[in-house]
């Protein structure tokens, strides 16, 4: 009895000496599950979610600080990768979130109007628009994650938001319509009213 | 005509061929229409660039838009002479329907070259390889048999690779389809230079010339042709569905297989179509680069199915035209076969370089080789497992069904979907007329548009990171040239005082004795103060000593 609790406070402490000194000499830097959420994120750093960018909100679901529905740009598809990875029951997104638009959209800065003030540059998150103080300023259409940060700052409201522009290049099939989306995948059902769907 | 061993690649079908309405009769110039409308992407890769403008007058053959340098890319040369009358957006022949950048050419009927017409190599042996590279390259020559990949690439991808075998494909599997076929029956010595100038480029051991066996005619001429050389070899292959998929031919000539997201070159084998080989002879040996090629007019929508020597740029109207006009059956007009073509909406559109066909057919015939046209009604999967047996790359079509019905892309993913060919073997077997080459196609669409969207997502990090890197930095030097500006301040005023000291012992220092005097008049001032002070303190003593009651100012 006593050498048998004698041996496993032995084991005990030697393996919780094993595990200290493994956290201590295998410390990892960095947080990987705050980088694994990031890499989820859609990287608009527009920063809708309420934290200054994706990182940040990437760090606060790392802590469990915030919940995952808060991305609109990422949208449900985000929100379930998220939820699968942090192994969380999936969120309602918010309306804001369903507001996002079908096709990707991207800022546009109508030239003629354009003052040359800077203040959109300073706004960008990803250094995508180009100009120089009273040069008339441009988005690279390509770097443009489509945040809107731009808009507000701009003193001369300038700057639009365009759909990206559909080209045989990024053109996609749709989904094929099938009438056979009407039968239940189990059939669960009578004849008759599968006769009805068809 | 050897008896060779062949191999069988996994499945495969037998739609109903055509074969016969377009190949009895020879191949036709088309004819120079008054209006070519050119795409600017007509090949796998950048679209090429213009370098004419509207109001421009060309001459045929003149290059009219350049290679993208910076990837894959291939030149445009004007089909004919006459008047640019316009660069602007057109529709394309794609199954999206979308418009695309064209140069519109007003011909003028002359049809002159002008001095556009590239020096010939006579004597391609005796020319560098190098050269010869560079005459495909400038020629604009793609892929013919359907993927438009720029040949140049492809060529120079295997110079310095050990090919052992080149594989000519002439198989032209696809039902109605018979351009090839008209092709190797006319001009088998041009094919068969053409093969001897890849020959000499890239040194194959051995050269294989795959046709199906309901070309005979072909097949006879091309052996003819090849008679005398000793390292051609004309095989023919069974006819099945879809024997001419480059992958599949190689397997059915050599056994061997590419690997997954491999290209034929991993295995030392580089293919090419008959046309394809033929467009190189024409440039290299006449001088001509790519602006015509056969076209297969077909299908029991046009009264005289034919083929057509057509001009790049055609519109699809003139050949029907050409071909007697339509019937009364013509319901859809589908850009290549049946199989694997798709759907154009009009026919103002025009012909490309890889378009080899043009089919105008009823929907009650297109039915009968492909569902994937709206007009069958679709029936559940039943499982049978026919789609299973039919795939030419052993997939499993049912299993990627289910899961891009499910749009579990990655899933379908797993099951080797960028592997499938899009050949429409399965649609064609599917009991249930379940269009599943169009899922696949909506599959990969989507696949390729999330990849994007992480690595522009990716760039976006990059770029974010970056900034704040550089916002940092910028605060991190603003501050250091602060400090720096203050630790310079300090070090002069200590240099200044340290120079003042240093004169101070010599001769007395301007300001020093200017301190020292203002210190020393202050201390006058002070003194002077003090003693006023003290004299008014006595008088004011001396005055209020006799009036004892009277208050002190000092109180």
């Amino acid at each position: 009895m006593i050498a048998a609790i004698l041996v496993l406070t032995g084991l005990a402490l030697l393996f919780g000496l094993i595990l200290g000194y493994a956290s201590v000499r295998f410390k990892v830097e960095g947080d990987p599950i705050a980088d694994k959420i990031d890499s989820l994120l859609p990287q608009t750093q527009c920063g809708q979610c309420g934290y200054p960018g994706c990182r940040p909100y990437a760090e606060a679901l790392a802590k469990g600080e915030a919940p995952i529905n808060l991305c609109p740009p990422g949208g449900e598809t985000t929100m379930l990768a998220l939820a699968d990875l942090l192994d969380v029951e999936p969120l309602e997104l918010d309306e804001e979130a369903n507001k996002q638009p079908e096709v990707p959209e991207v800022a546009f800065i109508i030239e003629e109007d354009c003052i040359g003030c800077t203040l959109c540059i300073q706004a960008c998150p990803v250094d995508a628009i180009v100009g120089s103080a009273k040069h008339i300023h441009t988005v690279i259409e390509s770097e443009c994650t489509g945040c809107k940060l731009c808009l507000p700052p701009c003193p001369v409201d300038c700057i639009i938001m365009k759909p990206l522009k559909i080209s045989p290049n990024n053109w996609k099939w749709k989904p094929p319509h099938s009438i056979e989306k009407d039968y239940p995948v189990i059939p669960s059902s009578t004849e008759s009213e599968l006769e009805e769907s068809v | 005509m050897t008896s060779r061993k062949l191999w069988r690649f996994h499945g495969g079908v037998h739609p109903p061929f055509h074969k016969e309405e377009s190949n009895q009769l020879a191949s036709e110039f088309a004819g120079i229409p008054a209006q070519l409308v050119i795409p600017m992407q007509q090949h796998i890769g950048e679209a090429a660039e213009a370098v004419v403008k509207a109001g421009d007058k060309v001459y045929k053959g003149q290059k009219i838009a350049v290679a993208d340098h910076h990837g894959i890319s291939a030149n445009i040369h004007a089909p004919t002479s006459g008047k640019i009358s316009a660069i602007e957006e057109r529709v394309l022949p794609h199954p999206s329907g979308l418009p695309g950048l064209c140069i519109v050419l007003d011909s003028d009927g002359k049809d002159d070259w002008g001095d556009c017409k590239l020096t010939p190599y006579s004597d391609y042996q005796n020319t560098e390889v190098s050269e010869l590279l560079q005459r495909i390259r400038e020629s604009g020559i793609v892929g013919l048999g359907g993927a438009a990949f720029p040949t140049a690439v492809k060529v120079s991808g295997s110079l310095n690779k050990a090919v052992s075998t080149l594989i000519i494909n002439g198989a032209e599997c696809e039902p109605y389809i018979t351009c090839d076929d008209r092709l190797m029956r006319e001009r088998s010595a041009e094919i068969i230079e053409g093969i001897k100038i890849l020959q000499y480029m890239i040194d194959p051991q051995e050269c294989l010339i795959g046709i199906e066996d309901n070309k005979p005619e072909a097949i006879e001429a091309m052996s003819k042709a090849c008679e005398t050389e000793e390292n051609i070899e004309v095989v023919t292959i069974p006819t099945i569905y879809p024997s001419g998929g480059e992958k599949q031919l190689i397997k059915i000539l050599t056994g061997k297989e590419v690997p997954a997201g491999g290209l034929p070159l991993d295995i030392g084998i580089l293919g090419q179509n008959v046309a394809t080989v033929y467009s190189i002879y024409q440039a290299v040996v006449k001088g001509i680069p790519l602006i015509s090629r056969l076209l297969t007019v077909t299908g029991n929508g046009i009264q005289r199915p034919q083929n057509f020597e057509v001009l790049n740029g055609t519109p699809i109207s003139y050949l029907a035209e050409r071909a007697g006009g339509y019937t009364k059956m013509a319901e859809y007009l589908i850009m290549g076969g049946p199989m694997m073509g798709f759907a154009l909406r009009d026919d103002h559109i025009p012909v490309v370089k890889a378009s080899n066909c043009t089919l105008f057919v009823s929907s009650t015939v297109l039915n009968e080789s492909n569902s994937a046209y709206p007009d069958q009604p679709t029936l559940p999967c039943i499982r049978c497992g026919k789609c299973m047996d039919a795939c030419p790359l052993n997939l499993l079509p049912q299993q990627l069904y289910w899961h891009i019905r499910a749009r579990d892309f990655e899933r379908a993913e797993s099951h080797n979907l960028k592997d499938c060919i899009e050949c429409g073997a399965c649609s064609y077997v599917c009991p249930s007329h379940i269009p599943l080459v169009n899922y696949y196609r909506f599959a990969k669409g989507e696949i390729r548009e999330q990849t994007e969207t992480q690595e522009k997502a990716r760039r976006a990090r990059q770029r974010h990171e970056f900034l704040e890197f550089r916002k940092a930095r910028e605060k991190r030097e603003r501050e250091e040239k602060r400090a720096a500006h203050k630790a310079a301040l300090q070090k002069k005023k200590q240099a200044a005082a340290k120079a003042r000291a240093a004169t101070n012992g010599a001769a007395g220092d301007a300001s020093d004795s200017k301190a020292d005097a203002i210190k020393a008049a202050m201390q006058r001032v002070k003194a002077k103060k003090q003693a006023r002070a003290q004299q008014a303190k006595k008088q004011t003593k001396e005055q209020t000593k006799p009036t004892k009651d009277a208050p002190g100012i000092n109180k």
